[in-house]
């Protein structure tokens, strides 16, 4: 009776949820945020130069944006849109993640091979780690206990102790890697490289390579299929990956590490966010300038969105129900 | 006119029993779209890019853009088939049979448009469901709205047809129509490309497209396919209906008309 009230409860919740999608556009110096009830842009915010990799904090009071080439981290209120302070990043800081103590963020230092640690409530710099060339994918362990750093030239996953703020553990992947993902059901490291068109799957506990995603769509030229950013499923059963140039976000088995499915975006896809109630999926098209919105159940694409020039990141937050 | 209701259901009916017994040009009007969607379409399917343009919300492939061409297809070589069976009708004397009843003529040519134009549509039906299987998809929304659209672009080419049936004398002149209407009408057309491609290889030729009311019928379904109302496609399809009518009227009125400036019927 109880697991029926809350499965009757959780019914009536998930329709109410509203939100909006935060996305960077890496040229046009903004953010453009999307309803995702009515699909359209409701607020366009001036962010400093190049803002690229944004995250929000947990309780959604402050957006962090990596202004790349303001070579700052800026604060920033959502509701008014105001910047609050900036963090001291390092130079050109493309991506970065909050551990879950919702304090510290790793943020990747694209042209100075490290890491910086930094924490935001002290906003000083808490350490500064030396990683491969142009670090780029950021990731935190659920637990916390681990982060890492992908280089894209090096090509490279770093693993971070952050307890020690040390690397314990370096391993090799494909080509440019990008983007990289913690599993919290099965401990997986993902990480995706966008030359070697590949994501190597790691097996956390012992850093060991456990699967390796190929991608594949008909009449699309290899060198396009290019993925980058992914996101899973609450269920962890299906990850998203956009190809970029291949204008596709793969549908992929989680379990079986299988393609199941192509979904034509815009023009160079590059990251994606959920919608609150992960109905629908938000993937930043840089080079058509727009945002298209994936319904998640049928996995097919219902609208694009224009935005500003180059959309680069994305994030969720939810907001008050209107109803 | 209860007369004019029998003489509607007898035209249904011989038109009915046409399609049911030659069921051979049921397939072949159901082979050459599909021909279209799974060769020509599969060819073009990654390599053309599309932007977006009403009514598409997102990027399609270029399978589920030539869908509402195909079905205009159908309906235009249907039309044609129409005219096709008139002229063999004049040839074989039960035109005239048909044309010595009492009802008004323009009566008589609509039911024959409306018992074509339903067999159009039955094409079109089983060509979406086809397609469907193909993996096209298009949303279940759109279905309503497509029969009526199918049905005023049905209308149109039909009278077309009828214009052109007033002026063939002859059944083998039926390869001139193929030259000269349906190849233009259908490649000067939206169905394969979009007005916009066309315009940055020539703008003239997409001026000539878009005043092509064959452009306006694939408009018509292309919106309806997605439960939207193209309301300048649909004026432009009435008003071609009307003038194509009026034309087939004076075409078949035997006082003014092309069949008695060039002299008696062949089977006279």
């Amino acid at each position: 009776m109880k697991q029926w009230l809350s499965a009757l409860l959780a019914c009536v919740a998930l329709p109410a949820q509203a939100g909006e999608i935060w996305v960077t556009n890496e040229k046009d110096d903004t953010i453009s945020v999307i309803d995702v009830d009515t699909l359209e842009v409701v607020r366009t915010i001036e962010t400093g130069e190049r803002p690229r990799g944004i995250t929000f904090s947990k309780d959604f009071s402050k957006v962090y944006i990596c202004a790349s080439d303001s070579d700052t981290v800026q604060v920033m209120d959502p509701e008014t849109g105001a910047i609050l302070h900036d963090l001291p990043s390092g130079e050109d800081p493309e991506q970065f993640v909050l551990h879950p103590d919702d304090t510290h963020l790793y943020i990747a230092n694209e042209d100075d091979a490290i890491t910086t640690v930094v924490d935001t409530q002290s906003r000083t710099v808490v350490a500064q780690i030396d990683v491969g060339i142009e670090p780029e994918g950021m990731a935190v362990s659920p637990d916390g206990k681990i982060a890492i750093t992908t280089s894209e030239t090096t090509n490279m996953a770093h693993w971070i102790d952050t307890s020690t703020q040390k690397l314990f553990a370096n391993t090799l992947v494909d080509s440019r890697p990008r983007h990289a993902e913690f599993t919290t059901g099965t401990n997986e490291l993902w990480v995706s490289s966008e030359i070697g068109g590949t994501v190597t799957v790691f097996d956390v506990a012992t850093q060991k390579e456990k699967a390796k995603i190929g991608f594949e769509i008909t009449g699309v030229n290899r060198d396009l299929i290019q993925p980058v950013g992914f996101e899973f499923t609450p269920d962890e059963k299906i990850a998203f990956v956009a190809l970029g140039p291949s204008n596709h976000v793969a549908v992929v088995n989680a379990e079986t590490f299988k393609v199941e499915k192509y979904i034509l975006v815009g023009r160079r896809v590059w990251h994606m966010a959920f919608s609150p109630d992960f109905t629908k999926l938000f993937t930043t098209n840089g080079v058509s300038g727009d945002v298209t919105v994936i319904d998640v159940a049928s996995q097919e694409a219902l609208k694009s969105i224009k935005v500003g020039r180059f959309p680069w990141g994305a994030a969720m937050r939810p907001t008050k129900s209107k109803t | 006119m209860t007369a004019g209701l029998i003489a509607l259901w007898a035209i249904l009916h011989r038109e009915a029993l046409r399609f049911v017994l030659q069921r051979g040009r049921f397939f072949a009007a159901l082979v050459r779209p599909l021909v279209w969607l799974v060769v020509f379409a599969a060819g073009f399917r990654a390599a053309l890019g599309l932007s977006i343009i009403p009514p598409y919300q997102t990027y399609i492939t270029y399978d589920v853009y030539i869908v509402p061409g195909l079905l205009g297809m159908i309906l235009l070589f249907n039309g044609m088939q129409a005219s096709l069976s008139l002229v063999y009708d004049r040839e074989m004397g039960s035109m005239r049979l048909l044309l010595t009843s009492p009802l008004p003529r323009w009566w008589l040519l609509t039911c024959k448009l409306i018992a074509s134009t339903a067999v159009s549509i039955l094409q079109a039906i089983a060509f979406l469901v086809i397609a469907r299987l193909w993996g096209v998809k298009l949303p279940w929304s759109g279905l309503a709205f497509v029969l009526p659209a199918l049905f005023f672009g049905g209308m149109m080419l039909g009278a077309l047809g009828l214009v052109l049936s007033s002026l063939i004398r002859q059944l083998e002149n039926f390869a001139g129509v193929m030259n000269f209407v349906i190849f233009p009408l259908f490649f000067l057309s939206s169905a394969l490309y979009p007005l916009w491609k066309m315009a940055e290889a020539s703008p003239v030729l997409a001026r000539i497209c878009a005043l092509n009311p064959f452009t306006q019928v694939v408009e018509l379904i292309r919106f309806a396919l997605y439960g939207a109302l193209n309301t300048a496609a649909l004026g432009w399809t009435v008003l071609a209906t009307g003038v194509f009518m009026a034309a087939a009227l004076w075409g078949y009125d035997p006082a003014r008309g092309m069949a008695q400036r060039k002299g008696p019927p062949a089977d006279a």
